[in-house]
């Protein structure tokens, strides 16, 4: 297959999944291995897994990083354009539009009534994620874990201390943990 | 001005929300709402419910959503390039490493310990947009009129349908805004 169509190829297949895909990058993940592992047979099913492991452990949303790496294995810099543009277009374009309909239609009766109601689902959606999440970990028993999560609420929202802060600042103690452990297991082995 | 504050506003976005969709939420409102104030926590609710009923990342669709809001449509496109460059640079150095060395173990053992840190942060954030649902003026206050005790019988009927009969959660937030239209128009 000739570059440009390759190229094409991916364009379309990010585009296709970001426009089709609700409810956030765990789901867009599997549909990238069906569309590149097992439809395509361009990326084999060991490797994909380890891209999903490269695109989890960046910022950003999951989608999109899943888009970067798949368009940089398969064909490099222009890859990744045409994988993130693919990503980006449907929610531009949505979002884009929305937003004008926004400023005019806000003050309407049904589109307050509608936004209102629905504030009340997606505040039931987070608290459910958060329940998710956060019940594996206290599960986990991992009592620095448990200790990070609840200083880590108190410090942003009583504190209101900088999100960025915390982050690094977390980031600082996991990177101390992680050599700790290495440590530990190489004593271990010797 | 404007566009470099949008651009440097989302590249911080970008560069520090590990760990999926919701992660980026705590920092979109600190530099929505709390930094530049270009959205008020009752905009910022009307955000993320807007970015939960549509397709796509919650950040991208808030970069496209606050861009153009600030500054039209090159707003939108300069926010949503600043969120995404980062993205584009973390993810290409990962993969070269990886390439390299075929070893992820330091990140993903930072990642682990982040994930606990964000679960919290996630949990502040929406506790902020829970709060402006249930009380009027945006504050815990019970006065009369400010509770907004149908929001709250809406979040708790949200809650068993997602957790107790497994509903879709998108079909559970349109069901909750189809519910409030009806009330209103009953009550009318």
């Amino acid at each position: 297959m000739n570059r440009a169509k390759k190229l094409f190829r991916i364009f379309i297949s990010t585009l296709y999944l970001s426009a089709f895909t609700f409810g956030g990058g765990y789901v867009i993940v599997t549909l990238l291995k069906q569309k590149f592992v097992d439809e395509l047979h361009w990326i084999d099913d060991e490797e994909m897994l380890d891209m999903v492991a490269i695109a989890q452990s960046s910022p950003g949303p999951i989608a999109v990083n899943g888009a970067i790496v798949v368009g940089y294995k398969l064909a490099g810099v222009p890859g990744i354009l045409a994988g993130v543009l693919g990503a980006v277009i449907p929610p531009f374009i949505i979002l884009t539009a929305i937003s004008f309909f926004y400023e005019t239609f806000k003050d309407l009766f049904a589109v307050q009534a509608l936004l209102k109601g629905m504030k009340s689902g997606v505040s039931a959606v987070i608290m459910s994620v958060v329940w998710d999440m956060g019940s594996g970990i206290v599960k986990s028993k991992d009592w620095v874990n448990i200790a990070v999560m609840i200083a880590a609420f108190v410090v942003n929202y009583f504190l209101k201390v900088n999100v960025i802060f915390i982050i690094l600042a977390v980031a600082v103690i996991g990177i101390l943990r992680t050599f700790l452990q290495e440590k530990r297991k190489g004593g271990e082995k010797a | 001005m404007t566009y470099l504050h949008l651009f440097l506003a989302f590249l911080q976005i970008g560069a520090f929300s590990f760990g999926g969709g919701y992660a980026a939420m705590p920092l979109i409102q600190e530099q929505v709402v709390t930094k530049h104030a270009w959205l008020s926590q009752a905009g910022f609710a009307d955000l993320v419910t807007i970015a939960e009923m549509t397709p796509g990342p919650i950040a991208i669709n808030a970069a496209t959503f606050v861009g153009n809001q600030v500054a039209g449509i090159p707003g939108a496109v300069v926010a949503t390039i600043g969120f995404i460059l980062p993205s584009c640079i973390f993810v290409t150095i990962l993969a070269w490493l990886y390439q390299r060395y075929r070893k992820l173990a330091l990140m993903q053992g930072v990642l682990k310990s982040l994930r606990p840190a964000v679960v919290a942060m996630i949990f502040a954030a929406g506790l902020g947009i829970l709060i402006t649902t249930l009380f009027l003026n945006g504050t815990i206050s019970f006065v009369f009129g400010n509770f907004q005790y149908r929001a709250l019988i809406l979040f708790l009927a949200a809650l068993v349908c997602l957790r107790g009969l497994k509903w879709n959660p998108i079909l559970v937030m349109a069901g909750c805004g189809v519910a409030e239209l009806i009330a209103q128009l009953a009550l009318k």
